[in-house]
């Protein structure tokens, strides 16, 4: 029984529908059909009393006449009346003197005459009573039944003398062949409604619990590396399945937004302890170099020495200022507070990279609403935008597009460079902003490094989006007096 | 044919005299019931011999309370009782049928097919009983009279007696069971048997009466010599003449004769030792 309960919507939906359905027309068909029944018995008890009664009126003469074949001529004729519809007429009359004999019945050969009632019926009992109790309430009609047989009963009576009773005997055997008809009849109605509501029944469950299935098969995926979405045209409705829906939605939505912030965390904390090996590295090398330097700008200034020597020394001073250049790459450090940004740093960078811009005949979009002095050091703004922009040139299409749009809102600095170059492969933004990045075509790969570190150190952010196409970067980076130390 | 119930007619007003009056004919319903077209065509034979218009009633009623009620309607009746002496002087005797040519008739008591074990009319004391009508001077007297002469007094020797009114109807009161037995006039009984074998085959014949004699036509005595004449001839003429065989044969008879008033001494002896 409870694997039924444990079965799945799609199946239990339909079922219980149709199960209820059917319940319902077994439920309406049989009281139609009993509503049949009991309206032919009512039918037969109106036209039965109604026979004994009047036929009880008319027999009192005869009766008195002790004209018996006159008695039975009447009451046999009420066997075969075409008037009475076949179902109520009786299967048999008889006439009962006070001492509860047949005077005589329409049946002879079974119910002869002087027949005691007690030969009559099981029930005769009830009978005798019925019959004495109906002397003393004066009724004009009465009825009584047993197993086979119902009894409607008239006491031929006139002027307070009772010459006897008269008897109709419905058959019920007759009832049943009425009441079989009626029921195929209500059954076949019954079959008909079935087969019209049960495959819409069945239509409904299956549709009710199709998104259901679907959205609980898609929960179990939940947990899975690949959720997936739900179509929201499955299911239009704003009633509960239509919320649960959009429930699903969010927590799907959520769930993407904290694995891309944890992918970030994660990738952010990567940078930093790579920035800090850098750095670390970077003054361990630092040191030794500029004492290596100092010593040979000494040996230059104060030796004498030969050309061989002075060739030696200059490859060495080459060789060593080339180390020294990577590490400063490397080592991004926040200088000093230099001065304030300007509008015109801005047209100064694109005065800068115009000439780049030009070379491979690109379309330089530039829009900048800055029109005051913000409060950002020049210097890493201006050193940002150069490495974004000439990123951007280089990835660019020939003669393809670079825009760049720069604005100040609610106290922070949005800067956006875009190009049409190709989209980057989840591999390479995996290693985005990593030094010596496999992205550099040319260079060392330290341009988005350095990028990163500047915005990283005066508490912006930096961000790859991906729209229209277009490989867009954008930094916003907040007003802040702290982070410009 | 059947036998019946007692009719009579009576004295008639002057009218009945004239030559064009209508000729008014009784016959016993125990006798013709159900047969209205072999009635009607009866009468249509009278109507051609006697150059009369005829009208022939079917009457219920019998006994001399027929005679007495009836009288003065009625030209010509078929009675089943010859009457008593205070009202024979109504009537005169006009002709009385011959079956199996003789004028006489006798009746069968008959029981319900089913009933194998009855052979004698002493074995039915306390059963139901069933006659045609109570006046006919052939089955009810015959049968009480046989009681009575067993040394069984008639009127307690039955637990019931009911009258059909109807020689056949006797003869489905026992075919039903309604009645443990019956007594019919054997001449319907041996023509029904020809025409609804089904019916009398449902009944027995235990015994067949005494010959009595048959019940006779009587004219009332305000009936013309002429007109009484011309009856009788009428009626005894049946048996020359083709459609008067048709009729006769049909009426289970071999014809008509004058008949004699003494042949009903016999009736009037057993009515008299029954005390009536």
């Amino acid at each position: 029984m409870k694997s039924i309960f444990d079965l799945s919507l799609r199946y239990k939906l339909p079922l219980w529908g149709a199960f209820l359905i059917s319940i319902t027309v077994l439920m309406v068909t049989g009281s139609l059909i009993m509503g049949s029944y009991q309206d032919i018995q009512e039918d037969l008890k109106v036209s039965s009393s109604n026979l004994a009664r009047k036929l009880a009126g008319s027999l009192y003469m005869p009766l008195m006449e002790d004209d018996i074949w006159y008695v039975y001529a009447m009451i046999n004729a009420q066997l075969d009346d075409t008037n009475i519809k076949k179902l109520l007429l009786p299967k048999a009359l008889l006439i009962l003197d006070n001492d509860l004999r047949v005077v005589v019945s329409t049946s002879p050969k079974t119910i002869p005459m002087f027949t005691e009632v007690s030969r009559l019926t099981p029930e005769y009992g009830v009978w005798v009573k019925r019959i004495a109790d109906s002397q003393n309430e004066n009724v004009p009609t009465f009825d009584m039944q047993d197993e086979k047989n119902l009894y409607f009963a008239a006491p031929i009576i006139k002027d307070g003398y009772r010459l006897g009773t008269l008897i109709v005997v419905n058959s019920k055997d007759v009832l049943w062949p009425n009441f079989h008809h009626v029921a195929q009849q209500g059954g076949l109605m019954g079959l008909l409604v079935l087969v019209i509501l049960l495959p819409i029944t069945w239509y409904w469950g299956q549709r009710l619990s199709r998104p259901l299935v679907l959205i609980t098969e898609r929960m179990k995926m939940l947990d899975s590396s690949d959720p997936r979405d739900l179509d929201m045209d499955l299911y239009s409705y704003h009633d509960e399945v239509g919320q649960l829906f959009e429930t699903y939605r969010r927590m799907l939505t959520e769930q993407e937004t904290k694995k891309v912030l944890e992918a970030q965390i994660v990738h952010s904390e990567r940078l930093a302890a790579v920035g800090h090996m850098a750095a670390g590295v970077a003054h361990e090398i630092n040191n030794p170099l500029g004492g290596m330097l100092t010593a040979l700008d000494t040996l230059k200034s104060h030796g004498e020495v030969d050309p061989r020597t002075a060739k030696t020394i200059y490859l060495v001073e080459r060789g060593l200022l080339q180390i020294k250049e990577t590490v400063g790459a490397l080592l991004v450090e926040a200088r000093a507070r230099s001065r304030d940004l300007e509008p015109q740093d801005f047209e100064d960078i694109r005065s800068l990279v115009l000439p780049q811009a030009q070379k491979k005949e690109l379309r330089l979009d530039w829009r900048s609403s800055i029109a005051q002095s913000v409060p950002l050091q020049a210097n890493q703004v201006r050193q940002i935008l150069i490495n974004l922009l000439l990123n951007a040139i280089q990835a660019a299409n020939q003669k393809g597009l670079v825009a760049c749009s720069i604005e100040v809102n609610a106290a922070v600095l949005h800067m956006v460079v875009e190009n049409d170059g190709k989209q980057l492969t989840p591999e390479q933004i995996s290693h985005l902003f990593e030094p010596f990045s496999p992205l550099s075509e040319n260079g060392h790969g330290l341009g988005l490094w350095v990028t990163y570190q500047i915005v990283q150190q005066i508490g912006g952010r930096i961000l790859l989006e991906r729209n229209n196409e277009h490989v867009s970067f954008s930094v916003t980076i907040p007003f802040s007096e702290s982070t410009s130390a | 044919m059947l036998l019946c119930v007692g009719m009579l007619l009576v004295a008639v007003p002057v009218w009945a005299e004239q030559r064009n009056s209508t000729i008014r004919i009784g016959l016993p319903n125990s006798l013709f019931s159900g047969q209205h077209v072999l009635v009607s065509e009866w009468g249509q034979y009278f109507q051609n011999k006697l150059h009369r218009p005829v009208k022939i009633v079917t009457l219920r009623m019998s006994k001399d309370a027929f005679v007495e009620q009836h009288m003065g309607r009625m030209d010509f009746a078929w009675i089943r009782d010859y009457p008593d002496t205070q009202i024979r002087s109504r009537i005169h005797l006009l002709a009385i049928p011959l079956y199996k040519g003789q004028p006489y008739f006798n009746s069968y008591l008959i029981v319900p097919a089913t009933d194998t074990g009855t052979t004698s009319l002493l074995q039915l004391e306390t059963a139901v009983f069933v006659f045609a009508d109570p006046s006919a001077n052939g089955s009810y007297l015959e049968t009480r009279y046989e009681l009575l002469m067993a040394g069984k007094n008639p009127a307690h020797f039955f637990r019931k007696i009911f009258f059909t009114h109807s020689e056949r109807e006797v003869i489905e009161a026992v075919a039903l069971q309604l009645a443990n037995a019956g007594s019919v006039d054997g001449s319907v009984w041996d023509s029904l048997a020809k025409a609804r074998p089904d019916l009398t085959g449902q009944t027995r014949i235990i015994a067949k009466s005494h010959k009595y004699s048959a019940p006779p036509l009587v004219a009332s005595n305000s009936v013309s010599k002429e007109d009484y004449k011309a009856m009788q001839d009428a009626l005894i003429g049946m048996a020359q003449d083709p459609k008067g065989v048709e009729l006769l044969k049909r009426l289970n008879l071999d014809g008509f004769i004058p008949g004699d008033v003494k042949m009903y001494e016999q009736v009037v002896k057993m009515k008299q030792a029954l005390g009536e």
